[in-house]
């Protein structure tokens, strides 16, 4: 029990050098040791991180070369809330929302691999619930801008023409991937609770979680770039 | 139900994560704090240099402990790590081109369009 103690200590430290990427590539085994969907949901990931990025640095490359002056994001997304006018509210509270998703979905991960199939589900519905309310408060944003402020993607009375297109098109296929999110993350709640995974072990919940989080970990980067920039 | 149990853990060994409920609360509120911080950037209007500086130190906090913690990145091998961080420097070398071209093109728009 000590030594095996010793060893799980020892190769969690080798875990992180330079010595263990070249045994992982070298050895005659597969490169990664992880459950097929959970590598396969990291390289998706990664391919998602591009979109993401190139979205981005095209909104960059348009904010950066316009000569008309920008939108103040702050005002174009302020809400006057029992006459108060307070500045990015609406996106406060849904940043406040997808973080606390993130949360739960974290839990119930770890609810899945104790085989705590009741909380793991129930977790994982709750944060599908967020998540839906997420898309809802969008969906206002979105009928507010279009409806009372007249922003359409050619223009605006506010400001430089390419706010629209550049907000449209990154929130869109965020709320997009917000949507997919809900839906994946009903069904797997379904299948949990029939019971589809009890011999072949949980790790599905893991890749679930991790595009979760992923949807989060954009909306870390629009909400700083987008919003508050 | 506890030998089903049993069964499942045996299966999933070899890399499921386990870590208290205690540690993904403690991120949780982290994460609402330093999304706290960020919000007050704006509510309180700070500009210039110190704006740009706190938000993108704020933003890579909250991505560092989402993508470390909550998506266990911490706990993988150092394969994975590289496999993740190292094609996005690609981007960063996009988005410097891209910087510079935007840069070009508003001095080529000054020139053209607005003083004729």
């Amino acid at each position: 029990m000590q030594n095996d103690e010793q060893s799980k200590h020892n190769e969690a430290k080798n875990a992180s050098s330079w010595q263990s990427v070249t045994n992982d590539w070298s050895a005659d085994k597969q490169s990664f040791d992880m459950p097929w969907g959970k590598l396969m949901m990291w390289i998706f990931l990664l391919s998602d991180t591009f979109i993401f990025s190139i979205f981005l640095t095209s909104y960059m490359n348009v904010r950066m070369s316009v000569t008309a002056a920008w939108p103040n994001p702050s005002e174009v997304f302020a809400l006057t809330i029992a006459g108060h006018h307070i500045p990015l509210v609406l996106i406060a509270i849904m940043t406040f929302i997808l973080i606390t998703s993130s949360g739960t979905m974290a839990m119930a991960v770890n609810y899945a691999y104790q085989g705590n199939k009741k909380k793991t589900v129930y977790l994982m519905v709750v944060t599908a619930l967020l998540g839906a309310s997420f898309v809802g408060m969008q969906a206002f944003e979105w009928t507010k801008l279009i409806v009372e402020e007249g922003i359409r993607p050619w223009g605006n009375p506010m400001g430089a023409n390419q706010f629209g297109a550049a907000f449209f098109m990154i929130t869109g296929f965020h709320g997009l991937h917000v949507s997919a999110g809900v839906i994946y993350l009903s069904v797997i709640a379904k299948r949990v609770h029939q019971g589809k995974y009890d011999h072949k072990g949980y790790h599905i919940v893991e890749v679930t979680g991790l595009y979760w989080h992923f949807v989060d970990l954009v909306w870390v980067f629009i909400f700083a770039f987008f919003y508050l920039w | 139900m506890i030998k089903q149990h049993s069964e499942i853990s045996n299966i999933a060994i070899p890399t499921e994560q386990q870590h208290p409920i205690s540690m993904y609360l403690k991120i949780w509120l982290l994460l609402f704090v330093l999304s706290a911080c960020s919000y007050m950037v704006d509510y309180f209007q700070f500009q210039g240099l110190l704006r740009w500086t706190l938000i993108l130190a704020f933003m890579f906090l909250k991505a560092g402990l989402i993508i470390m913690v909550f998506m266990h990145l911490a706990w993988e091998r150092m394969a994975v790590k590289l496999l993740l961080f190292v094609p996005p420097l690609a981007i960063l070398v996009f988005i410097a081109l891209m910087s510079s071209e935007a840069g070009y093109v508003f001095i080529s728009r000054i020139v053209s369009f607005v003083n004729p």
